[in-house]
């Protein structure tokens, strides 16, 4: 039981060192932002299965913190991305199409 | 009056109050009932919860849903681990626009959210029924292959939960 | 055993706030400095919540709680003034 939820934890660790990777290394802002949504949304559920494991009684509430998680990380990323292309922040030079920005000039 | 959206408004109150006090006393659980039934009858009627259908059927597919979603989650995870741990970061990025046949408000909040959880994909902007994504690697720019790429799989379980 | 391991995922999740907290000073434009500071927030919801079960406290779960509902908002008005102005 207890060794379960340590090596959930570690296995949500790497996930997070991922993310952080991922922030590091990609070239524009909203790859880093996909990158970084996917690997904490799925840390952050290791993570709490892993205290779910160490504290069986405290399920309930990771619980809903996992859903709250859910609920909230993906609008965050989505509002951020949104502000980012209306600031003008530039894509990436390997991008290759760029349909949003045909769409708001023609 | 809208009795499905204040049912399900003090349904949901009252998990949240039971999951964050966990205690279940009848003490607790009365206090906690009032509130939740005096918050749904003031703020039931106009809250998201009116999109949702009632039906068996509908209920099904929130269940599909949440499995789909969750497996796209730690598909999505591990393809970013991989891209970002090559040695060169293996990219091909576009932004595509992508059609909805969802009406209600919720329920293009909730594809857009899948959306973003799916491998390599996020929602950058939505004007009515039409969704921009930025691809990590696009696959194809037209609209219509992108659509039945991206959103299909999601949007059938999403159709008959929000209609 | 399980004591250590639990140790040692805290040292990689430290290891990666510090890494988004390059991101956050580096970072060319402001919305990389948003998500990096997202990004650290959200990682440390979950080091309160490995914290919680170390010291062996239900209640720091509601400060994770919290932690994450304000830094969700401060994004969102970070997001909103970049976009409007406030």
């Amino acid at each position: 039981m207890e060794m379960t939820g340590a090596i959930l934890l570690l296995l949500a660790s790497i996930v997070f060192l991922v993310s952080a990777l991922g922030l590091v290394r990609m070239p524009d802002v909203y790859n880093r932002i996909q990158t970084s949504t996917k690997a904490t949304t799925l840390g952050t559920i290791l993570a709490m299965a892993a205290v779910a494991f160490l504290h069986p009684d405290w399920t309930p509430k990771l619980a809903l913190v996992v859903l709250f998680i859910l609920l909230t990380n993906p609008i965050s990323s989505h509002v951020v991305a949104r502000a980012a292309y209306f600031k003008r922040v530039k894509l990436s030079d390997r991008t290759v199409e760029d349909q949003l920005k045909d769409k708001l000039e023609g | 009056m809208n009795v499905k959206a204040v049912f399900l408004t003090t349904i949901f109150g009252f998990l949240l109050w039971l999951g964050l006090t966990l205690q279940v006393d009848p003490y607790n659980m009365a206090i906690g009932g009032v509130v939740a039934l005096l918050l749904g009858g003031i703020f039931g009627a106009k809250s998201s919860w009116r999109d949702l259908k009632l039906t068996p059927r509908s209920i099904l597919a929130v269940a599909i849903w949440v499995v789909v979603l969750m497996i796209e989650i730690v598909r999505s995870t591990i393809d970013v681990m991989l891209r970002v741990i090559a040695p060169r970061v293996r990219i091909n990025p576009a932004i595509v626009e992508v059609k909805t046949r969802l009406k209600t408000k919720t329920g293009r909040l909730a594809l857009a959210s899948s959306i973003t959880l799916t491998p390599g994909t996020l929602t950058a902007d939505i004007q009515d029924d039409r969704l921009y994504i930025h691809w990590i690697d696009a696959q194809s720019t037209d609209v219509d292959a992108a659509t039945r790429e991206i959103v299909r799989k999601f949007e059938k379980h999403l159709e008959v939960i929000f209609g | 055993m399980a004591d250590q391991i639990v140790y040692i995922a805290l040292l990689i999740i430290a290891l990666s706030i510090g890494i988004s907290m390059f991101r956050f000073v580096k970072g060319p434009s402001i919305p990389d400095r948003v998500v990096a500071f997202d990004t650290a927030g959200i990682i440390s919801i979950s080091v309160i919540v490995v914290l919680a079960h170390s010291f062996g406290r239900l209640i720091y779960v509601d400060v994770a709680l919290v932690y994450g509902l304000l830094s969700f908002i401060g994004v969102l008005v970070a997001a909103r003034y970049l976009d409007r102005g406030l």
